[in-house]
């Protein structure tokens, strides 16, 4: 319930009062109200809007105590339509605004994101400080900033016009993938995944498609998180230890996930507007259809890269797409693809390539290359995971 | 309506020969035109070169005046306009149109334009 209704408060109170320190401080007031009286007096009839008329109540004390004489008249004008009850079902959804403000491309992403998590998922500037392994007190001092920014910049509280909105959502988009895949794979640190925060981009996703409805990309980016988090319990083995998908136990895959994220996969499809994440999403639903890996759609998937590169041509999808072609036309083949991309900062290049040299005895050079690999990567579990291949070769 | 700044960010060294520069006058100049209509345009100006620049400051009391720029750097304000419009998002797309103005014929990129809100007037 908190973080639904969190969210929903503070976005409603943005709307109200039009400052996000205020509407912040309001609903956290609500809910300290709310766990003292709810255990006993019992749930309000609706929980929702009593939250929210708390928070506004609260909003409103706050406003009179700290208005000076000379504003004093601006914040009656508030006051004054404070009187009427709130009815939860009558209440416009304020989130897409919120989310539109978090994510503005004005703000730098690092404070996208830790806006997002802090004012729609109502988590602890701490929690989120933890998540990004990063002090508190820088945290603390980015989400200050972003919030000035807002204010003194007037950012404004809306959703885009149709003529911003395919970029701004884009922004939004790449916010909630950019939580997923911190949670999904962290990219520091020895916690293969952090759960929350997948569980957090998820339920953001769920928001957004809610929102948005019929936004393809909104679809596929919600198909490729929930595909993702139906390997959850494959992903890893006993030791913790990364389990790569060809190796996964395909029994402990979550078929309500994948059923919902493959429903989403046709569903965007359908409409023909084909995007980034639909695509990437697609290319997860092909091999959630493999009940073994040797029985995955290798020619398909090739066929999903070629698309992907033709819209959005990229160094680390063709290096993606050098993993099918290898099952398509062979590892030699594939080696020469990847040869001819350069690339030689990026760790999954070099971990690729040593599978493909693996497989075609180059034992020598596949060390190498695992070597180059683990040398790019701060992640433990995969510097494990690749060591352990490299040892394999002995 | 709030006031924001655009600052215009140019390379030091040589202005574009003037056939390249005459297609970007008047592009500039239209959009002021538009932005008059609009009731956005507050001020507009373009500066001659750094080298032109005089610094002055009061120093252990009295006035000193020295040969300027403040900044010695590979980019300097080359002209600004000021505008009054509702928001950030609005400010943008001023800003945005005022960067198609200054792309060069045939170059893919504008110079850069720094926005900034002001905080007060007078």
């Amino acid at each position: 319930m908190f973080r639904e209704e969190y969210g929903r408060a503070v976005a409603v109170l943005v709307r109200r009062f039009g400052d996000i320190d205020l509407a912040e401080e309001s609903v956290q007031d609500a809910f300290t109200v709310a766990l003292e009286r709810w255990p006993s007096a019992g749930l309000p009839p609706s929980p929702a809007g009593w939250i929210i008329t708390t928070a506004r109540h609260r909003a409103i004390d706050r406003v009179r105590r700290e208005a000076s004489r000379a504003d004093r008249q601006a914040s009656a004008a508030e006051l004054g339509a404070s009187g009427e009850p709130i009815e939860e079902s009558g209440m416009p959804d304020e989130r897409l605004r919120l989310i539109f403000t978090c994510c503005h491309p004005a703000l730098a992403p690092a404070a996208q994101v830790a806006l997002t998590l802090r004012l729609l998922g109502g988590l602890t500037t701490a929690e989120i400080a933890r998540a990004f392994l990063v002090p508190e007190a820088t945290m603390a001092q980015r989400l200050v900033r972003a919030k000035s920014k807002i204010r003194d910049a007037r950012i404004p509280y809306r959703v885009p016009e149709p003529a911003d909105l395919p970029a701004r959502l884009g922004t939004a988009l790449a916010v909630i993938y950019l939580v997923y895949n911190e949670g999904y794979l962290a990219s520091a640190g020895t916690e293969l995944s952090r759960d929350d925060l997948s569980a957090e981009a998820i339920r953001l996703g769920r928001l957004m498609n809610e929102l948005m409805c019929d936004e393809p990309e909104v679809m596929g980016l919600l198909a490729l998180m929930l595909l993702g988090e139906s390997r959850r319990a494959a992903r890893t083995g006993p030791a913790g230890e990364l389990v790569p998908l060809a190796e996964q136990d395909r029994t402990l895959w979550d078929r309500a996930l994948i059923a919902e994220g493959q429903a989403l996969v046709r569903r965007c499809l359908a409409r023909n507007q084909p995007g980034t994440y639909q695509i990437q999403a697609a290319i997860q639903a092909v091999h959630s259809d493999a009940p073994l890996a040797s029985a995955t759609d290798w020619r398909q998937i090739l066929q999903l890269y070629d698309h992907f590169m033709a819209i959005a041509p990229g160094p680390v999808v063709a290096v993606n797409r050098a993993v099918a072609v290898a099952e398509v036309d062979g590892p030699a083949a594939a080696l020469a693809v990847l040869d001819r991309l350069g690339l030689e900062t990026y760790y999954l290049l070099h971990a690729i390539r040593a599978d493909l040299l693996r497989r075609l005895g180059r034992h020598r050079e596949a060390a190498l290359a695992y070597s180059a690999a683990i040398a790019r990567t701060d992640n433990a579990r995969e510097r494990e995971f690749l060591q352990r291949r490299r040892r394999d070769l002995e | 309506m709030q006031h924001y700044l655009l600052s215009i960010y140019q390379p030091a060294g040589d202005p574009p020969s003037p056939e390249l520069l005459e297609p970007v006058m008047r592009k500039v100049k239209a959009l002021v035109e538009e932005a008059k209509a609009a009731q956005v345009w507050v001020f507009n100006g373009g500066l001659h070169s750094t080298d032109s620049a005089t610094v002055v400051r009061v120093k252990d009391g009295s006035p000193l005046t020295t040969d300027g720029p403040f900044i010695e750097g590979k980019e300097h304000i080359g002209g600004f306009m000021v505008i009054k419009v509702p928001d950030l998002d609005a400010a943008l797309r001023w800003a945005g149109n005022l960067a198609q103005a200054l792309t060069l014929p045939g170059y893919p990129d504008s110079l850069p334009i720094e926005v900034r809100p002001f905080r007060h007037l007078g």
